[in-house]
């Protein structure tokens, strides 16, 4: 890379529209003669409905019309697929029942979509909404994932409410493993239900075009090209020609704006049905009854350690509630994305892993902030702090001891992936050594002093980013490809436009995208525009997940600004009367080697727009597409360490200090980089101290609005102090890892083994709740 | 939220005139829960009687040896009011502590106390200070005031206008707050006034009330070693997934605990 | 239907409304003051705070015709012409932002907490913002954003 913007804090371009109100959020934008739409929701977890009396709603004032089950099955719409099949232990693909956008005889979760009524103004949608009679009659219901083997049946295609029973390892390596232990650690730990909470609620507002039969949806979504992908191809079968989404500004999504959902969907086709524009804004309320949850595991882990303590073997079981539909994407998180990540930042040398993926009647679970990766590092990271506790050793001593070596990548796990590059250990060090791990001692003596018990805890975390090689994913059941593309495109008077299929909900990509196009290009940043949340506009895309957008997206840029380069070359080489072998390019310029003959950027730019004279066997035009299919995974890792100060009396948990070493490879924007490390460390202190997502044994969500769902807030939290690494990514043309999730995979079990630590137990589950910290201090200060 | 009629007088006559007109008439004082509850169609009123423009019903004001705070005056005026924080610092620092600060620039010391919601922190400061609540008919006693789960002594057309705080030796309020809410989980404002010691307890129960046990234990040595356990009867707590009844008794204890401390300075 | 008359960033208007319609409703959907943002439906997320006769309220908890008379200053007035208010600018140079939904109300709040209290502490800080969540900066970035806003002397 040049010198240049690259590797600085450049202000973000985007905020000028955020910080003065003119974003332009879904919500905000509205068409002429357009409907609002309110779902009429399942009261019920469980229940066939025997009837929908839609008569005295039709009657209500403004009401356009009111559309059930039966009314999208005359139009053949079809289900909400899962894009991801994974294949069980016996060789069967997963059960995958179906996911009608509103239901066609049983509802199946608090929320599910019964019917849609469409009116003249929201209130009066709201209105008759409530007149819609739903005749129910009860069913059985069950919440609990390890419960559902047993429970009454959600879908008829699903025995047992199994999804899939999946194994990762062989069983027989890790048998012979165990027998040679001189320690088995061994915990049980759930990791709990979220629900994902961007602050911008979902919405859609659909338009059908009859002159042109077109249909223009604007849809809160992290992918709209993706999104695009499976209405047409799997749901409604309107072209992909015929159909534009736009995503415009979005307000966070975590995972939870991936999928194609029912609402969207709904109004998609109703559009066209009523001949009217239809507009649905969701409510928060809706949000937590409907958006797709995260996490919900449940696992029992075996490590088994030789007498130095050094790892022989990990076996791992897995129970992971899929909640009553299958999701877009829900399949690949508990398994590709969760029991690969097993061997850690450690030696490991056999992993074994079984999933059990179940239904309940629960929202659907799939992809949120870290997705499956959060789930393996706590496992990884609780069990080797309590095997340290039971070994009696230093629990950074343990880690040390078993982790990769710089000098042995690349490293083959026994888990399928092969990390391409790290140093584990100078992370930690350098943590330990911010944290001034040496003073802990002091400082909980002199906690204690003022009554307060003091816990230290680490997290040494890794992921696998940058989702991902095709032809891998293909070969494990991804329904797509997850490449990623971009278009740079000259404009004659030099600026340039660049179209990419990642989204940015949040991250920042308008600067740090155009950070590494101006320095490629050489020309300034105020002239590179990121265009992006468009398949009108943006040829093609895979859309924003997985920390991908700069490894996958980014390269895809740098291999377009590549080509763009290479026919410079061709243009400089014609106009400077040199061969195009001798014409270097740097810093914006094209030069000749050896001599001052040079033209800029800009000058081949116009050229190649005003080709008067220009080369015979060029084409006219600076603007190049390029597509880019990662070649492995990122692996950005690193040791998060946090204090914490219990107040023994009332069981509150404060957190004092937190440091975070990362290594994301290289860094274009320090500033953007460490926004997304604070943000996913409060999402993973939310896991861990305060959020849980909750059903009572009925099926009714208990914690279905912010007075009973605890988002963390600015009082909840301190300074975070956030430190690197750097190994460059060794495959990708930017040597970037990733960075958007890091936070919410390091943070819990950091928090857990700290609170654990101050509090003198082996274990407890998350959240670390006020009244659950009391009891077990209580315990301890018992035992003393 | 369904429609209504919507009032807005100027005067205390006015306004009753106009929810006494009303089919099934509702006043609203601040809207900081009212404004929630239409909004989630928990409610149906007829009309709206809004309050905001009654001036009568604001302000602070020193009178024979009490407080008097008009029902309309804010919770954040409450907590800036240099009477206030002079007089009695514990009522001050609780309405700091209520909901947000924009909640507390909206919100009303009457519309909190008529509401009577079982987790609110006024309810715990009026029983505890031994306030005295006026109407436009009467005057109430706290302690006669909260009757149960969001029900008072006020009848039907009946208006609070105004709270009266007889004003303590020492007072202070501590409150054990819901996580997601910020409601009290517990709340407990103590205040001794010669030798008569109050304990009001909010949040944990289904209204305010007061713990005797503790009461007498402080009567005679006003300090935090003296506090010991609450003696409410657990199986009359609240119990739910923030907090069980055992957990919310113990916190009584915390809680009076920390105020006597707070309120000896 | 009542008339509400609103001098909104500074200019008068009347609309006709229901009495059920709110104050954010107005804004947005009379107004297309669309800056002021609807996270949450119990008055926590703090997305819809403006300020009304100078102080920070929800406007989703307050009935436009409750505002009848007042005077609400919104995101979009709080800038004059080009210039950025102080917060707005301590947000960008800080990064106090990230996806921006919930930044027009944050912003809203820190203007009124430096119009009370010139020089907050970090914790009167971090207590100013109960009412208002974000999922995205960890507030890290905005409380460091405040507490610049505040050093440079840029309350009101």
């Amino acid at each position: 890379m040049p010198d240049g913007s690259v590797g600085q804090a450049v202000k973000r371009r985007e905020d000028q529209r955020f910080l003065t109100g003119k974003g332009r959020y879904v919500d905000d934008l509205h068409r002429q003669g357009e409907l609002a739409a309110v779902f009429v929701r399942s009261t019920h977890a469980h229940a066939t409905v025997r009837n929908v009396d839609k008569s005295a709603a039709m009657q209500s004032p403004g009401v356009v019309a009111i559309f059930v089950g039966s009314d999208m099955e005359e139009d053949s719409i079809g289900s909400l697929p899962c894009g991801w099949t994974v294949t069980d232990r016996h060789g069967e693909p997963h059960k995958s029942p179906p996911h009608f956008p509103l239901i066609r005889d049983k509802v199946r979760y608090v929320g599910d979509h019964v019917a849609v009524v469409l009116a003249e103004t929201l209130e009066q949608a709201r209105d008759a909404a409530e007149l819609v009679e739903v005749d129910y009659e009860e069913l059985p219901a069950n919440v609990s994932p390890a419960a559902a083997m047993g429970a009454p049946l959600l879908h008829e295609e699903a025995p047992d409410n199994l999804c899939y029973d999946w194994v990762l390892g062989e069983e027989e390596a890790i048998n012979e493993a165990f027998s040679k232990a001189h320690h088995v650690t061994k915990v049980d730990l759930v990791n709990n239900r979220l629900i994902p909470n961007a602050m911008e609620p979902r919405a859609a507002i659909a338009e059908y075009d009859s002159g042109t039969e077109d249909y223009t949806l604007w849809s809160t979504s992290q992918n709209p090209h993706v999104l695009r992908l499976i209405l047409s191809a799997f749901v409604t079968g309107i072209p992909e020609t015929k159909l534009r989404i736009i995503a415009p500004d979005v307000g966070g999504g975590f995972g939870s704006k991936i999928y194609c959902y029912a609402e969207e969907t709904v109004c998609l086709w109703a559009c066209k049905r009523v001949g009217r524009p239809v507009r649905w804004t969701g409510d928060r309320s809706e949000a937590f009854l409907a958006d797709a949850h995260g996490r919900d595991h449940v696992t029992h882990v075996e490590l088994a350690m030789d007498e130095k303590g050094e790892f022989l073997g990990l076996k791992v079981d897995t129970t992971a509630n899929m909640g009553a539909y299958l999701s877009n994407f829900a399949s690949c998180v508990p398994t590709y994305l969760y029991a690969t990540l097993l061997a850690g930042q450690y030696r490991t040398p056999v992993v074994y892993c079984n999933v059990k993926a179940v239904f309940t009647n629960t929202a659907p679970v799939d992809a949120y902030r870290g997705a499956g990766r959060p789930e393996a590092t706590y496992v990884l990271e609780r069990t080797i702090e309590v095997a340290a506790r039971e070994l009696g050793v230093d629990p950074a001593e343990l880690r040390k001891r078993n982790f990769i070596q710089p000098d042995q990548f690349p490293y083959q796990t026994p888990v399928a992936l092969t990390y391409d590059i790290g140093d584990y250990e100078a992370s930690l060090n350098k943590a330990m050594s911010m944290i001034d791990h040496a003073g802990f001692a002091a400082r909980k003596a002199e906690a204690k002093a003022r009554g307060k018990l003091r816990g230290i805890g680490f997290s040494a975390y890794i992921e696998a980013c940058g989702i991902a090689p095709s032809s891998v994913v293909g070969s494990l059941g991804a329904g797509v490809g997850l490449w990623e593309s971009a278009q740079v495109r000259f404009n004659a008077t030099g600026t340039v436009s660049v179209l990419t299929g990642s989204h940015a909900h949040g991250q920042g990509h308008e600067t740090t995208f155009s950070q590494v196009v101006a320095d490629t290009l050489g020309v300034p940043i105020e002239n590179v525009e990121i265009v992006h949340g468009d398949t009108g506009q943006v040829p093609m895309g895979m859309g924003t997940y997985g920390s991908r957008s700069l490894a996958v997206g980014g390269s895809a840029i740098m291999r377009a600004c590549g080509k763009v380069i290479d026919k410079g070359k061709k243009i400089a080489a014609h106009l400077l009367e040199a061969s195009v072998e001798d014409i270097e390019f740097k810093d914006g310029n094209f030069t000749v080697a050896g001599t001052d003959k040079t033209k800029s950027m800009a000058e081949i730019a116009f050229t190649a727009y005003v080709p008067h004279n220009y080369p015979e066997d060029l084409e006219p035009g600076l603007d190049e597409t390029a597509f880019y299919d990662p070649l492995n995974f990122t692996y950005p890792a690193g040791t998060h360490i946090c204090e914490v100060e219990i107040d023994p009396e009332t069981g509150v948990t404060e957190i004092v200090d937190w440091v975070a070493v990362d290594d994301f490879g290289k860094v274009i924007n320090p500033m953007i980089v460490e926004g997304q490390v604070h943000g996913g460390i409060a999402q993973g202190m939310g896991q861990a101290l305060l959020e849980h997502g909750v059903y009572d044994e009925s099926g009714q969500l208990l914690t279905g609005s912010y007075m009973d769902y605890c988002m963390p807030r600015a009082d909840d939290l301190p300074f975070f102090r956030v430190g690197l690494t750097e190994t460059a990514c060794t495959h990708n043309p930017l040597g970037v890892k990733g960075c958007g999730e890091a936070g919410a995979i390091a943070a819990p079990p950091a928090i857990i083994n700290a609170v654990t630590d101050a509090l003198g137990v082996l274990h407890m589950d998350m959240p670390a709740t006020p009244e659950k910290v009391w009891r077990l201090a209580q315990q301890a200060a018992a035992a003393e | 939220m369904y429609d209504f009629g919507y009032h807005r007088p100027k005067s205390l006559a006015d306004a009753i005139t106009e929810l006494q007109r009303a089919e099934d008439g509702q006043v609203m004082a601040g809207g900081q829960t009212l404004i929630p509850t239409l909004k989630q169609r928990l409610a149906q009123p007829s009309d709206i009687v809004d309050l905001g423009q009654v001036d009568e019903l604001k302000g602070i004001s020193e009178d024979g040896g009490a407080l008097v705070i008009g029902a309309m005056t804010t919770h954040a005026e409450v907590a800036a009011s240099d009477l206030v924080k002079a007089k009695i610092p514990a009522l001050a620092a609780l309405a700091e502590g209520i909901g947000d600060p924009q909640v507390r620039h909206r919100g009303t010391i009457g519309g909190s106390i008529a509401n009577n919601d079982p987790a609110a922190d006024y309810p715990a400061g009026c029983v505890g200070l031994g306030a005295t609540i006026h109407t436009n008919q009467r005057q109430i006693p706290a302690d006669d005031f909260f009757v149960g789960l969001f029900e008072t002594a006020l009848d039907e057309g009946e208006i609070v206008t105004a709270v009266s705080f007889p004003m303590p030796d020492k007072a202070a309020y501590a409150k054990f707050p819901n996580p997601a809410s910020r409601y009290a989980i517990v709340g407990v404002m103590v205040a001794q006034a010669g030798s008569t010691v109050r304990v009001a307890v909010t949040g944990a129960g289904a209204g305010v009330f007061r713990d005797h046990a503790i009461e007498g234990n402080l009567a005679g040595n006003f300090s935090a070693d003296a506090v010991g356990a609450s003696s409410a009867d657990e199986g009359s707590l609240n119990g739910d997934m923030h907090a069980s009844a055992a957990y919310r008794k113990h916190l009584i204890s915390v809680m009076t605990k920390r105020a006597v401390s707070a309120a000896n300075g | 239907m009542p008339t509400v008359t609103i001098t909104v960033n500074g200019q008068q208007e009347s609309r006709e409304v229901e009495g059920r319609t709110l104050l954010v409703q107005f804004l947005r959907e009379h107004l297309n003051l669309t800056g002021t943002h609807v996270g949450c439906d119990t008055s926590q997320c703090g997305a819809c705070v403006v300020h009304l006769n100078g102080k920070s309220v929800k406007s989703c908890t307050l009935l436009a015709v409750q505002a009848e008379g007042g005077e609400v200053t919104t995101i979009e007035g709080l800038a004059s012409g080009s210039q950025l208010h102080p917060m707005q600018e301590a947000f960008r140079e800080h990064h106090g932002l990230q996806c921006g939904f919930c930044t027009p109300g944050m912003v809203m709040s820190a203007v009124d907490l430096l119009q009370k209290k010139a020089n907050p502490s970090e914790q009167e800080i971090r207590e100013w913002l109960e009412g208002n969540i974000c999922r995205c900066t960890g507030y890290h970035n905005i409380v460091n954003a405040i507490q610049h806003a505040a050093q440079q002397g840029s309350g009101a």
